[in-house]
């Protein structure tokens, strides 16, 4: 969110006015009545906060306040606006815009900025492409005092905030490597009256991958603001994206659950439209505990009708699995009572099917392939709506 | 004959006496690969015994190296370490560098691509991964964590972003086999791009057919589609994962996300079958894609 990312380029010695979070009407007033003139910002990770009616300027303490109460609760893209940043309120004289960023395609970094115009940069990218600069970053050298230079000079920054630019720019490339970022943007980066460089509005992206060096990044999740299945597969260390159809999705590997998914979506166009609910990938080591974390959390989204438990035994043999699913039954116990349908593949899948076979529990329908599998669990999904 | 890895292939285990690194180590000696020695800087000059070989832990990649003549490691250390780890092994001079290890901060293994990229990689070495299974030529050497069993020797090439998916589909063709399959990980940055294994697969003559596995996220599919249309004549199958994830949200795989509207899994589809490859809608019918063209060959 802009006030995080406001906090990071601060940290790092970006010019930036953090502002003033609050989050009732009341806290935007005394806000307010210490900054002055503000504008009253939607929080909410989504661009196009403006155009929804999320940013108003508010001269007084008491507009500061009624926009705040109009704020808060708000919708925007689908998010509930919880917190309002109270900004002081700047005179812009111009507006650019300005980034770092992972290249994927060309395994790099890539700096992207514009003086001509900040916050419909993509409309610029459309219409006058010359004007977006695009200037690749070599990960093993990095931005020093030299490449910021040509950074700015390149991207036609104005001779008046040139030397400001530079400084910005150096200090954007540290928020970028210190923090692990996969993208730092400044939208706009605005000259202020009296040409003065200050970073407006940001949006920082963060490298989950490197959260093990990044202690203090944990200050930024919200956990009221996150979908609490997918808050408490986090702390069972479980991959879920919660998503909004009716069939349970359980699997091992990312790319198998998301074929998986998918196969369930097609199946489901021939079963009432039924989609799956959820992505959840448990990993090699499908063991009873993962099983049953996996299936509790799954099990208690309300949407869910039916599960489809896909499994490919490799690593991990197919009887193991099998044996996972039935300690996992025993652990859920008898409050559960809505269908499974399993397909395992892989190393030693007789046995893996002998075992689901023996145990003959009520709720557990093994069908032998992944699409027939799906079909199967998106028919139930049906049949249960 | 095989891309990359062949049985000639002496293979060292960076992590070799971890958890994970002990495991595979013993599992790819079950798979016939010819394992030469391990890297452990705190336990060099021990040995171990996995699989029922007595394998020696070198204190660096170069050591072991010029012990052993071995030209591939295979990369089990943690996420914090896995940088170091490949700049070692690439200063050494190995020839395939395959990352196994999950979880590596992008700039990392950024970091990791700019110095093979460039002048310091002066013994030309071939990265791998990060976050992929590796690389097996069926029935002569796995580098990697592949179960050896799945299918044996064939016709097919194959290369693919997701582990379990390659297990798949592997399975799926297990009547047919293959030459060499690779994983090239689910990373935003990884070594071995789908182009280069395409190309490396076109150039094998014992490659008679190329499946072709991507999911949502980044372009790689798209680039390999225009390079399938300029470089590549022989049949090629595809298969695309991830047309129901939404959008902004990380499916797995690190860089397993669709942005905006780039990175779809339709819009991979689309550029795949525009250059003639056919695209299946499941991992079993992209299977009978190829099996169908297997038949005319």
């Amino acid at each position: 969110m802009e006030y995080q990312a406001k906090e990071l380029f601060a940290k790092h010695g970006v010019a930036v006015t953090p502002g003033i979070v609050a989050t009732t009407p009341g806290e935007a007033r005394a806000a307010a009545e210490e900054l002055g003139v503000v504008v009253v910002k939607a929080q909410v990770k989504a661009g196009g906060r403006g155009k929804a009616g999320g940013v108003k300027l508010a001269k007084t303490p008491d507009e500061a306040e009624t926009h705040a109460g109009a704020i808060l609760g708000m919708q925007i893209k689908g998010l509930t606006v919880n917190r309002v940043l109270i900004a002081p309120a700047a005179t812009i004289e111009e507006e650019y815009y300005f980034s770092f960023l992972l290249d994927r395609a060309n395994r790099r970094y890539l700096c992207i900025a514009s003086v001509e115009g900040g916050v419909e940069i993509e409309e610029v990218a459309k219409t006058n492409p010359d004007a977006v600069k695009q200037i690749p970053i070599d990960p093993g050298t990095g931005v020093d005092e030299a490449k910021a230079r040509e950074i700015v000079a390149e991207s036609k920054f104005p001779a008046e905030v040139a030397d400001q630019a530079v400084t910005m720019v150096q200090a954007l490339w540290k928020v970028f490597v210190e923090e692990d970022a996969t993208l730092v943007e400044v939208n706009p980066l605005a000259r202020l009256a009296g040409d003065v460089l200050e970073a407006l509005d940001g949006k920082v992206s963060l490298d989950e991958n490197a959260e093990f060096r990044h202690e203090d990044h944990e200050v930024f999740v919200i956990r009221e603001e996150e979908d609490p299945l997918e808050a408490k597969a986090k702390d069972k260390g479980l991959n879920y994206v919660k998503l909004d159809g009716s069939v349970g999705v359980i699997g091992n590997g990312a790319g198998l659950v998301m074929s998986t998914l998918d196969v369930v979506a097609y199946a489901g166009e021939k079963h009432g439209g039924v989609t799956p609910a959820n992505f959840l990938d448990i990993g090699g080591g499908a063991n009873a505990q993962v099983m049953a974390d996996g299936l509790d959390v799954i099990l208690n989204d309300q949407q869910v009708k039916s599960v489809f438990v896909n499994v490919f035994g490799g690593i991990t043999a197919c009887d193991e699995v099998a044996n996972g699913i039935v300690g996992a039954l025993e652990i859920l116990g008898d409050k559960e009572s809505k269908p499974l349908v399993v397909r395992l593949d892989g190393n030693n899948v007789e046995e893996g099917r002998r075992i689901l076979d023996e145990a003959n529990h009520p709720l557990v329908t093994l069908v032998d392939t992944m699409d027939g599998a799906a079909d199967k669990a998106a028919e139930l999904a049906n049949a249960a709506k | 004959m095989a891309i990359f890895l062949t049985k000639e292939s002496k293979i060292i285990v960076q992590g070799m006496t971890g958890g994970m690194g002990s495991k595979h180590t013993t599992l790819m000696v079950e798979a016939g690969s010819n394992i030469v020695g391990g890297v452990n800087a705190r336990k060099a000059g021990s040995s171990v015994s996995l699989g029922g070989q007595d394998l020696p832990v070198f204190g660096d990649v170069k050591e072991a190296m010029a012990e052993t003549g071995a030209d591939v490691s295979v990369v089990f250390v943690p996420p914090a370490f896995t940088k170091d780890a490949c700049l070692e092994a690439i200063d050494a001079g190995i020839g395939l560098l395959v990352v196994i290890t999950e979880g590596v901060p992008v700039q990392d293994t950024a970091e990791v691509w700019a110095y093979l990229d460039g002048p310091a990689n002066y013994g030309g070495t071939r990265m791998i991964g990060p976050n992929c299974p590796g690389i097996i030529t069926p029935e002569e050497s796995l580098a990697g964590i592949t179960p050896h069993t799945i299918a044996g020797k064939g016709p097919v090439g194959l290369v693919s972003k997701s582990g379990t998916l390659t297990y798949q589909m592997m399975y799926e063709l297990k009547d047919h086999g293959f030459t060499t399959a690779i994983g090239i990980g689910g990373d935003p940055i990884v070594g071995t791009t789908h182009i280069d294994a395409l190309a490396a697969f076109e150039a094998d003559p014992d490659t008679k057919a190329i499946v072709m596995i991507g999911e949502i996220g980044g372009d790689a599919e798209e680039r390999a589609a225009a390079y399938i249309k300029d470089h590549v004549t022989k049949p090629v199958v595809g298969y695309v994962a991830g047309f129901t994830a939404p959008e902004g949200k990380t499916m797995g795989h690190a860089g397993a996300i669709v942005s905006g509207s780039s990175g779809t899994a339709q819009a991979k589809k689309e550029a795949l079958e525009a250059v003639g490859v056919k695209v299946g809608k499941t991992p079993s019918e992209t299977a009978q894609l190829m099996r169908d063209i297997l038949e005319t060959l």
